[in-house]
């Protein structure tokens, strides 16, 4: 399953990977936290989708990520 | 909107942040829905997820000389300091219920503080592209915060006495060459801030207790 960066707010059009709770190849949980991500002024959490291994990691920490771009993805 | 206000007087950074975790799992818990951490700092240093350490214009060792922490938090944004002088108000808000919109709570935060200080005359308000508020150039609230699927911490402070303005210069606030005002500041007068605490309390709740109100 793709893990996508989703809708944030109104003129949110993009946020920065903060920091991975999983690295490629590690099992995780539905609902456990995946990913932090920042804006300006606010740091969010994305939690996994499904449970499964985190088998792709498309931006490292420190990338911009767009809303809507894959940010993994989870088999 | 029903809210929770809990006033923890003046406390240091440390013990504040741990009530606001215990809160955060109350309200993900649903126990309460939405609740409102009031509190004075003790002289503290933050540093956020920006995490920008060379914003800190002083040596560790002068700020323990001054008895001034610093916290490395998950808030966004950059370096900020915070002390008795100022208000915070760390929102625990659960914007299931509200709007999933980070940056309609960050304005609505901005809109709060606006409104708070025109009661006392002073017309506050925000710049283009920068996130607090501000009289002027110079700057009268910060706001940083943090979510967790959709629930709200960390929040906002508000420069009340002057006396605590010189300890911003110990940092870049925010990462920027910015000055810093204080309501005492722009009103020329002292004041006694448990009066103006109680004063903010009330605005919170004309503010939020009615149909929520977004950016104004």
């Amino acid at each position: 399953m793709k893990v996508v960066l989703p809708e944030l707010g109104e003129g949110i059009e993009s946020a920065t990977v903060s920091y991975w709770f999983f690295q490629k190849g590690e099992k995780v949980n539905e609902k456990d936290d995946l990913v932090e991500l920042t804006t300006d002024k606010a740091t969010f959490n994305l939690p996994s989708p499904c449970a499964g291994t985190l088998t792709e990691v498309f931006f490292e920490e420190g990338s911009t990520v767009n809303i809507g771009e894959t940010l993994a993805i989870i088999d | 909107m029903e809210f929770e206000i809990f006033d923890l007087g003046q406390v240091g950074f440390g013990k504040a942040w741990r009530f606001q975790k215990d809160i955060f799992r109350i309200v993900q818990s649903d126990l309460f829905r939405h609740v409102l951490v009031l509190c004075r700092h003790d002289p503290v240093i933050t540093v956020g997820r920006r995490n920008v350490n060379k914003n800190i214009k002083v040596p560790r060792k002068e700020l323990r000389k001054k008895r001034i922490s610093v916290y490395e938090i998950e808030r966004g944004g950059d370096v900020t300091y915070h002390g008795p002088g100022q208000i915070t108000a760390y929102p625990v808000f659960n914007l299931n219920y509200i709007k999933k919109d980070i940056h309609f709570f960050l304005r609505s935060l901005e809109g709060l503080a606006m409104d708070f200080f025109r009661g006392f005359g002073i017309k506050a308000d925000r710049r283009e592209g920068l996130t607090g508020v501000w009289v002027d150039n110079r700057k009268i609230a910060s706001v940083g915060i943090a979510v967790r699927n959709w629930i709200t911490f960390h929040g906002m402070s508000l420069n009340i006495k002057k006396t605590d303005l010189d300890n911003f210069s110990l940092i870049r606030p925010c990462g920027m060459d910015i000055q810093m005002t204080s309501l005492e500041t722009q009103l020329k007068n002292e004041l006694d801030i448990d009066k103006v605490n109680a004063a903010f309390k009330e605005k919170c709740r004309e503010f939020w207790g009615g149909p929520w109100r977004g950016p104004r």
